[in-house]
Parts: structure tokens; C-alpha cells; sequence
């Protein structure tokens, strides 16, 4: 490489220092630099034990109830839903919280007690593979493809957001920022495989909580307490509502999120969290990859409870900003015309408020590591739909199973270039971003009708799977382009002109599960269903679902499940 | 997992280093005292916070190491 190449070379990756909000100290840097080292480690130690089909994509079906929960969590926890559930609860008030609470404790108490036995004794590799047993390939084609697609891009919507802020808070150059975490994730993936990522998914999970959690402990501490931060929102904002989650949604011009009950319930607890909870190959691979059923169980309830337990890290300083900071945040495009901070930037603005030489840099790994997680899900589940449900189904059948171990590899690599190339795209048409994200949810809220209907209802026959999945991802995207191109089309979609960007997700979502629900079942009473003999392992009714033998009461996995709803209710009670 | 080392050991390491390395950075800048030290910093957070990360990683380390 001459001189010159080289010096250009660096300067790509020159970080340009100039309006950061905060410098690195050496201390800060040896944090970062150690926990980097850590995770190429753990794929380096980890590559032997990745020689399978069966390590390389379901870890081996080795974890530990804990390990599979606490991953399953982790691989939710990305940058996107750090930064930007913080950046919500600064916009939206203590409704954010929503999103953790209704939107996924009753969805992962299902999968655990209702669904996984189902996934877990099919012995599928992933949700796709679920479908081809239930329905055939054309669903399993069909949402394959989906599946892959979103994810690659998803995780370059990820990456860019990450970067962003990087760029904003630490100065950080994007392209910096985007190669050497990808780079990262790239080869502690390809190298341990599934077992590799949730290894690492635990290692995030716990640096995310070091990290994050001094700021609501801080906060907490300067505010007062909560009945004071209360007080002094309710003064600054000139309203109760940032402080409420239920008792404001009994209409939609009642709250900062223009959002109706019916909406949170109905959209947002059971279409789309169950959507994505129970169906989202992301999440549910970590579960797949349990020792016995009892773990698998086990595992979803155990996320419960952390999930439960993440807006003290996430929401909570969004609120304990919307007291303390003494200037406003504004939305990301006034940001950018403005040089004002984003809502988005509203958790790296309090860890700068908290956090000296040391635990500043520890914050910023928590947030790294957290980009890193989520991105490592993505790319690991796309490995794996993309080996098992596109190409060993459809391209090559018959090859070798280090054939399709290597395939995984190779696969992790151009998944991270496609997420890469995605980020790119992004930060040259910003809009994007909204069309894929609702892309994204144009998909999950119909296979859940479909992957429920396959579990809970032997009638339903291979076409009325099919079209009743084909159908609910029309009327998504149909409700999109009517609502897009006619505005007032609104008050049909979401009940209400008043109705914001997130209401209108949450009835779209409701009407495309509805619709799929609704073509699945007539498609299947028009047609003929498969034999009794063949749904065994597939259907309630139709298996046997193999008993656990617990020593204790407190050992079953209902009882958890139980402790954890009870924890749901009382703690909606509580910020009602 | 059967012959290799548990995460839990791995996290333990980790936590123990951080804790070392944060609490020390505290307990340096009682000394030497930042010129624009972040709010609240009289509670002196990377001492007590540090000095937790170090004692639940020699615990993690301790309890889950190779045998």
C-alpha cells in the first residue's frame, strides 16, 4: 500500500472531534479496548465447539434455562432500543414503558407456558422450518424470505443508529464507528456460531445493566425521589400526563402519545408483542437452543422478569431528563437544522451528567455492547433462516452437514456487509428507516395468526396457511399506502383522527393479524386438512406433550410464570 | 458446554478487571480531583460502584472457575 493510500485510508476513518460532547480518557479507552478483546476472544475459544449443523446454528441445544432467558432478553436489547425507547419516554412520558410491560411480559409468558412445547418437541430449527411442517413450503418460503430480508436490514438500521450517536456524543466517525463493530460481530459469529452470540448476548446483557444503571440511581438521588420527579415533571411540562400509563388512554387527544386503550391492549399486547415475541426467529432461536423442554420453558419467563425490570435502565432517564436537564431535546431533523440534541441522544447526554473518567467509559461500552447484541441476533438468525429455509430447502437440498455449516459462515459474512450497505443507504436517505421499520411490522403481526392457528387448530390446512399469511401482510401493507397517500383515511385505521404515528401501528397491526386470521380459517374449511397421524408434535390435540418431572412446586414453570404475572399487574397498578 | 469454560467465569473476569480498573480511577481522583467533575460527584460513584463490580466478579470468578 503506498503513502498516499494508506494516509487516505486513515483519514476515512478520522474521527472528526469537532462539536462532541464528551471526550474519552485513556481509562475510558482501556475499558472499551478490554471488552472488545473479550468478545473475540470468546469466538476464538469457542470455534471448536461450532463443527455441527446442530453447534453452529442451535448451539448444540446445550444452554441453560438462565443463559437461553437471559439471552433472549439481550437480543431484543439493541441500539435502536436503548437509545430510542430513552429517547420516547423523554417524548412520550412514562407510556413508553408500554412497550416493555403490556408489549411483552403476557407475549413471553404464552410462549413459555402455551407455545414452546410445541417449537421444542417439533425439534425445528427455526420459526420458518415450524411453518414447513405445519403448513409446507409455500408459508415457509414465504415467510423466509420476509424474515431474512428485514433482518439484514434491520440491522443496518441498527448500525446507523448507533453510529450516530457515536458520531454526536463521542465524536466518533461513522465509518469508524460501522466497520469495527461490524467487523467485530462478523467474526465472533462466524467463528462460535449461535453459541458464540448468546455467550457474548450474556457478556452485553450484564455490561448494558453496569453501565446503565448508575444514571436512575444518580438521577434518583438529585431528583429527590420519585414523588418529587413527579412534581417537578408535572411543573416543567405543565401536565400530569407524562407520569401516567393508563389512566390518560381513555382518549386519544388525553395523551402525549395520541393513543387509545384499545390500541394498547389489542395492537400493541397482542398483535404485534405477541407477534414478535412469540414468532421472531430473533428471539425465539435463543429459546430453541435449550437442553430439555424444562429449560425451554423456563427460559422466555426468566426474560420476562429482566424485561420487566429494563425501564428503570431505559425509561426512567428519559423522565429523570425531562426534570433535569436544563435544555429542551427536539426531534432528530430539528436536531440536525438546529445543532440542538436530539430525543434520541437523551441516555448518552445523562450518562455525561453522571459519569467521570472510568464509568464514562463503561456507559459507552454499555451502549456498544448493546448495538453489538442486537446486530449479533440478526445476523445469527439470518445464518440460520437463510442455510435451513432458502438454501437447504430450496437451492440444495442434499449437500453435507459441513457443507451447510460452511454455508453459515459465509453467510454471517454477507449478512454484516448487506447490514453494512444498509447503513449507507440509510445515511443518505433518512426516510427509509420509517418505511423499513414499518415493513418490518407489516409481517410479524399476520404470522402470528398463522403460527397460532398451525398450534392451536387441526382444521387449519397448507393453503388457508399460506394465503391467510399472504393475505394479513397485503392488508398491512395495504393500510400503510391508504393511510400514506390519504391522511384522513386515519380515522378508519385507527378509529380516531386524533390517532398518532404509534396508534396507527398498533390498529394496523390489529387488522392485518384479524384478516389473516380471518382467510386462514375460510381457506381451510374450503379445503382438505392433513391426515390427524401427521400433525403429531405440531398441534394441540394432536400430541403428546412429554411430561416434566419436577422435584419441587416451585420448579414448575407455571409458578414463575404465575410470580411474574402477579409482579405485571401490580406494578400497572402502581404507575396506573 | 461440557468441557469448557462457563460464561459466568468469563463474566466474572470482567467484571472484576472493570471493578479494579473504576474503583482504582476513583480512589486516584481523590487525589487528583477532575476540573469538571460531573454532578453529584462528591458521592463518588467509581468507588463504590467500581468496588461492587469487583467483589460480585471475584465471586463469579470464584465460584464458577475451571476445574
Amino acid at each position: 500500500m503506498s503513502l498516499a493510500s494508506l494516509t487516505a485510508a486513515l483519514a476515512y476513518f478520522q474521527a472528526p472531534v469537532k462539536g462532541s460532547l464528551v471526550h474519552l480518557g485513556g481509562v475510558d479507552i482501556a475499558v472499551i479496548a478490554i471488552y472488545f478483546a473479550m468478545v473475540i476472544y470468546i469466538g476464538f475459544y469457542l470455534k471448536g465447539a461450532a463443527n455441527t449443523s446442530e453447534e453452529f446454528f442451535m448451539a448444540g441445544r446445550e444452554m441453560t434455562a438462565w443463559i437461553a432467558g437471559l439471552s433472549f432478553v439481550s437480543a431484543n436489547l439493541g441500539s435502536l432500543e436503548l437509545m430510542g425507547w430513552a429517547g420516547s419516554a423523554y417524548q412520550y412520558g412514562i407510556l413508553a414503558t408500554h412497550w416493555y410491560w403490556i408489549g411483552a411480559i403476557p407475549a413471553m409468558l404464552f410462549l413459555g407456558i402455551v407455545m414452546m412445547p410445541f417449537y421444542y418437541i417439533s425439534k425445528t430449527h427455526s420459526v420458518p422450518g415450524y411453518l414447513s411442517l405445519r403448513y409446507g413450503d409455500g408459508a415457509r418460503g414465504l415467510s423466509a424470505v420476509c424474515f431474512a430480508f428485514m433482518t439484514v436490514l434491520m440491522s443496518g438500521i441498527n448500525m446507523y443508529s448507533m453510529a450516530l450517536v457515536m458520531k454526536v456524543v463521542l465524536g466518533w466517525n461513522l465509518n469508524f464507528s460501522i466497520w469495527v463493530s461490524s467487523i467485530t460481530v462478523a467474526i465472533y459469529v462466524a467463528l462460535g456460531g449461535l453459541r458464540s452470540a448468546i455467550f457474548n448476548e450474556i457478556l452485553q446483557f450484564l455490561l448494558i445493566w453496569l453501565g446503565a444503571l448508575l444514571i436512575p440511581i444518580m438521577g434518583l438521588i438529585e431528583a429527590h425521589g420519585w414523588t418529587n420527579l413527579k412534581a417537578q415533571i408535572a411543573q416543567r411540562m405543565g401536565s400530569m400526563q407524562y407520569t401516567h400509563l393508563w389512566s390518560t388512554t381513555a382518549h386519544f387527544r388525553d395523551n402525549p402519545m395520541g393513543i387509545h386503550w384499545t390500541g394498547l391492549v389489542f395492537g400493541l399486547g397482542i398483535a404485534i408483542s405477541c407477534g414478535y415475541w412469540t414468532t421472531d426467529f430473533l428471539v425465539v432461536q435463543r429459546v430453541l437452543s435449550a437442553h430439555n423442554l424444562r429449560a425451554a420453558r423456563m427460559a422466555p419467563i426468566i426474560g420476562a422478569g429482566f424485561k420487566m425490570m429494563v425501564p428503570f435502565i431505559v425509561i426512567l432517564p428519559g423522565l429523570l431528563a425531562l426534570s433535569l436537564l436544563p435544555f429542551h431535546l427536539v426531534p432528530q431533523d430539528v436536531a440536525v437544522a438546529t445543532g440542538q440534541h436530539s430525543y434520541n441522544e437523551v441516555l448518552p447526554l445523562m450518562l455525561v451528567r453522571y459519569c467521570g473518567p472510568g464509568l464514562l467509559g463503561l456507559g459507552v461500552t454499555a451502549l456498544i455492547a448493546g448495538f453489538m447484541s442486537g446486530m449479533a441476533g440478526n445476523v445469527s438468525a439470518f445464518a440460520t433462516v437463510w442455510t435451513y429455509d432458502i438454501y437447504g430447502a430450496f437451492m440444495n437440498k442434499k449437500a453435507s452437514d459441513s457443507h451447510y455449516v460452511s454455508m453459515g459462515r459465509w453467510c454471517t459474512f454477507i449478512g454484516v456487509l448487506i447490514s453494512v450497505g444498509t447503513a449507507y443507504l440509510v445515511q443518505h436517505a433518512a426516510s427509509i428507516m420509517d418505511y423499513v421499520q414499518g415493513l418490518f411490522s407489516f409481517f410479524i403481526a399476520p404470522l402470528l395468526g398463522t403460527v397460532l392457528l398451525g398450534m392451536l387448530w387441526k382444521r387449519a390446512t397448507k393453503a388457508g396457511g399460506f394465503w391467510g399469511l399472504l393475505s394479513g401482510t397485503c392488508t398491512a401493507i395495504g393500510l400503510f399506502l391508504w393511510v400514506h397517500f390519504n391522511p384522513a383515511a386515519l380515522r378508519y385505521v385507527a378509529f380516531s383522527p386524533d390517532a398518532k404515528v404509534m396508534a396507527e401501528d398498533m390498529y394496523r397491526a390489529m387488522w392485518s393479524c384479524s384478516a389473516c386470521v380471518l382467510v386462514t380459517v375460510v381457506v381451510s374449511l374450503m379445503t382438505q386438512p392433513k391426515p390427524i397421524q401427521e400433525l403429531e408434535g405440531l398441534v394441540y390435540g394432536a400430541s403428546k406433550i412429554p411430561e416434566e418431572h419436577d422435584d419441587h412446586w416451585y420448579q414448575k414453570p407455571i409458578v414463575w410464570a404465575g410470580v411474574v404475572a402477579v409482579g405485571f399487574v401490580i406494578l400497572n397498578v402502581i404507575f396506573w | 458446554m461440557r468441557g469448557h469454560v462457563q460464561i459466568w467465569f468469563f463474566s466474572g473476569i470482567l467484571l472484576l478487571t472493570y471493578g479494579v480498573l473504576i474503583a482504582g480511577t476513583g480512589l486516584w481522583e481523590l487525589s487528583h480531583p477532575l476540573a469538571n467533575p460531573p454532578v453529584l460527584y462528591e458521592l463518588h460513584p467509581p468507588i463504590w460502584w467500581g468496588a461492587i463490580m469487583a467483589v460480585a466478579g471475584l465471586i463469579y470468578v470464584l465460584r464458577f472457575r475451571p476445574r
